[in-house]
């Protein structure tokens, strides 16, 4: 057992800062370290900068393009990251569809998409929830029916993140007969979202953004062979992809940096009497989410650790869900607090890059409590924390 | 000791509970929030035809009541609906401030066009730098000849976008945070020299920042240097407001959950039957509950105490914000990703909750305060 970095750690290290120097783009940058809205093509340049530096997919096996990296490595690689203000992959195709296909899907499945998706060339969607199938996800009504060479799919998605700008959408669809057991009869099949027999309604959120969608599936006509793996076991693929997600959720390294940005705007708020940093109620809070934070870093480090010896992510991952969301959720709140009055006005407008009027509050003050509530959401997507507390009392308590 | 409500005291909530219930559902709530003004001008005649506008003023005002029992009875039912009128900024501050600390004339020349409906007010108060500190005042009246001119910017001022007339709290005397030297003033808000930059709040209220350059005042309101202990005064009044306020919201988002949670069904039966959110739902009744129950502490104390216990209330602002907190966050979390949607009101009730929790002082503020006094 060692804490320190070996040289070659600290090699990696000074490659990858270096790296980040040189190409991470400064407006992407500024906007990643405000928590500001980031562009579609904003996302498809950096992960294309990665990609050119083979740097674009971290978790996947070397033979398809992966990296190949320690656990070691990826931990210094999202530290440094978090630290230089580069944004966070969109994960639908990078690292949701992608192992499922490199994992169970056929060689001309893995050539026709995964090249694409390492280049950021198409942009994936999820096609998981739908409005009577949240938590009891198995429970997806979307039919695919086998006709010929094809499937017929009739049904809607919906939760779907960033679904307007997608080319593809991975989706949990019903093979089987009505009478099969649900997860039995759910296969695993991959949609071109350029169908015209599919429609994307936005969904606005009570941030007042336009980050979700409903995706409406009327006799979109699918390729058979776009089905991954074998009819009927999509559940099992899911749940594999589900646990892959897990492990990147605690978002540990975007908090540590998040609580850095937040102890300096503490500091700079002095209200003519005290400095909020130097309130002991105010330190004590912050003190309590940085102490669980580095809880947090090490229950990640030791799964980590388990992974790079061989062992699949296990149920624990859930823990790395629901406490990664909990501290993303404490955070949040602080910096509302911290902006006071100015967590208030509704101007959003304001963070545009045409916007030339009235700037309201210092900084991105304003922005706290959206951000707030938009991370509502953080501990109701990818499996509700209620769900996942589920998951570690059966799987892991067995209870 | 007796918590009933009197005849009369049954007839406003009467009266405020069924126009919640028949004028101010979710869509008429989101239609008026849409409009160019952001809220209901034909509502607020109303308000001033049924007399909830002088609510807020004792009969020597020619008010019909100023208690804080009737304050809390209103906006506790108006929490139910979030009724966004600016019911607070005008009737409860600024014309509470009028009231407070004006001459004879100035709530001659006020107070009936409040309580009547016709004029929008607001109290400017709070600074970029001020955070809740109400005596950190850096904007400055300064007098020449007699004459004052007002300088400097106030932050989030609600209703200070619709205001035609505005109190401002500025330093006529002493350092930034000194409690001595603060006076009021009434200032024309449609004055050349007055800049002011509209917005809505996230909870829908409307609100504004404003810069004076330069200003004449109309007139100063109240003892010059000395006008702390009103501010203090009125903004513990208005914050007992919003915690009834919250109260009511409280209700509505654990009525929602509720009615959610007995309706949707996941892996073949209610969720409302999981006993996990089952215990959930009962600590949001209990916070609820203890909520109501602290805000009728404050208001028993406070009316029998000229309408002033700052520890009573502090402890109120606190206990409610905790529960504020809770409750607004599990009423989305239970619903799931619907809660999350702008069409489901539990997520504008949230809202309103959470702002609640950080206006005139944070939850953690009045925590302080109360350990303080």
């Amino acid at each position: 057992m060692n804490l320190n970095f070996t040289t070659e750690e600290k090699d990696f290290q000074q490659e990858v800062r270096q790296f980040l120097q040189q190409k991470l783009p400064e407006d992407i940058a500024i906007k990643t370290k405000k928590a500001l809205h980031i562009s579609k093509d904003q996302y498809v340049q950096w992960q294309q900068i990665l990609n050119t530096q083979g740097w674009a997919a971290a978790n996947w096996p070397v033979e398809h393009g992966g990296t190949g990296w320690t656990s070691t490595q990826k931990y210094i690689f999202a530290n440094e990251c978090a630290k230089a203000g580069a944004p966070d992959v969109i994960p639908f195709g990078l690292k949701m569809v992608a192992p499922v296909i490199y994992t169970f899907g056929n060689d001309e499945q893995k050539q026709r998409f995964l090249p694409d998706i390492l280049a950021s060339k198409v942009w994936w969607c999820q096609g998981y929830s739908e409005t009577g199938a949240g938590s009891d996800l198995a429970g997806v009504r979307t039919t695919a029916v086998k006709d010929g060479d094809e499937y017929v799919v009739n049904g809607t998605k919906t939760w779907t993140t960033l679904g307007q700008y997608a080319d593809w959408i991975f989706c949990l669809v019903r093979t089987g007969p009505p009478s099969a057991k649900n997860q039995e009869a759910i296969s695993f099949l991959l949609i071109n979202m350029h169908d015209p027999k599919i429609t994307v309604s936005p969904i606005i959120t009570i941030d007042g953004t336009h980050e979700v969608n409903e995706v409406h599936f009327d006799g979109v006509r699918v390729p058979a062979n776009n089905l991954i793996g074998t009819e009927g076991q999509g559940w099992t693929y899911a749940k594999v992809l589900l646990t892959h997600e897990r492990t990147g959720i605690a978002r540990v390294a975007m908090s540590k940096e998040r609580l850095v940005q937040l102890k300096e705007l503490a500091e700079k708020s002095d209200d003519g009497a005290n400095k909020l940093i130097d309130d002991p109620i105010f330190a004590q809070k912050v003190a309590n989410i940085e102490i669980d934070l580095l809880a947090l870093e090490y229950t990640e480090l030791r799964t980590l650790s388990a992974i790079s010896t061989g062992q699949a992510p296990g149920p624990e991952s859930s823990i790395l869900k629901i406490v990664g969301t909990q501290v993303i959720q404490a955070i949040d709140e602080l910096y509302v607090e911290v902006a006071g009055y100015y967590s208030m006005p509704f101007v959003p407008q304001q963070y545009g890059d045409e916007f030339s009027g009235q700037h309201i509050g210092p900084e991105t003050a304003t922005n706290s409590s959206l951000r707030y509530f938009n991370n509502r959401k953080a501990s109701i997507y990818g499996g509700s924390n209620e769900i996942q507390t589920n998951i570690i009392s059966k799987a892991v308590l067995g209870l | 000791m007796d918590f009933s409500l009197s005849s009369e005291q049954q007839m406003i909530q009467d009266s405020v509970s069924k126009f919640i219930r028949s004028d101010y559902d979710f869509d008429t709530r989101r239609k008026i929030l849409a409009s160019p003004a952001g809220y209901s001008h034909k509502n607020w005649k109303l308000f001033a035809e049924l007399g909830w506008l002088m609510l807020p003023f004792s009969e020597e005002n020619d008010g019909i009541s100023g208690t804080m029992a009737d304050l809390a009875l209103v906006m506790e039912e108006f929490g139910k609906g979030i009724v966004v009128e600016p019911f607070i900024a005008t009737a409860v501050m600024a014309g509470g401030l009028i009231a407070l600390a004006g001459n004879q004339q100035q709530k001659d020349e006020y107070l009936p066009k409040i309580m009547a409906g016709e004029l929008q007010m607001a109290f400017a108060y709070a600074e970029p730098q001020s955070r809740y500190h109400l005596n950190n005042v850096k904007c400055t009246a300064t007098e020449t000849k007699g004459e004052f001119v007002i300088n400097g910017h106030k932050s989030v001022v609600l209703n200070g976008n619709h205001a035609e007339t505005l109190v401002v709290a500025a330093r006529t005397c002493g350092n930034t945070s000194d409690n001595n030297g603060i006076s009021l003033f009434l200032v024309d808000a449609n004055h050349a020299s007055v800049k002011r930059e509209g917005y809505a709040n996230v909870d829908g209220h409307q609100a504004a920042d404003i810069w004076f350059d330069n200003t004449p005042p109309l007139g100063l309101l109240g003892e010059q240097d000395n006008a702390l202990p009103a501010m203090n005064t009125i903004i513990d009044k208005a914050t007992l407001a919003i915690c009834a306020e919250a109260v009511g919201a409280m209700q509505i988002a654990h009525e929602r959950t509720l009615e959610y949670a007995k309706t949707r069904k996941q892996f073949g039966r209610t969720i409302g039957s999981f006993q996990a959110l089952q215990h959930r739902m009962v600590n949001m009744f209990i916070e609820h509950q203890q909520a109501k129950s602290i805000l009728l502490m404050a208001v028993l104390k406070m009316d029998s105490n000229d309408g002033i216990d700052a520890k009573a209330l502090s402890a109120a602002k606190s206990r409610i914000g905790k529960a504020a907190n809770l409750v607004g966050r599990e009423s989305i979390q239970i619903h799931g990703g619907i809660g999350m949607t702008d069409e489901l009101d539990v997520g504008h009730i949230f809202k309103r909750l959470t702002t609640i929790q950080y206006l005139f002082g944070s939850t953690d503020v009045h925590t302080k305060r109360f350990a303080s006094l």
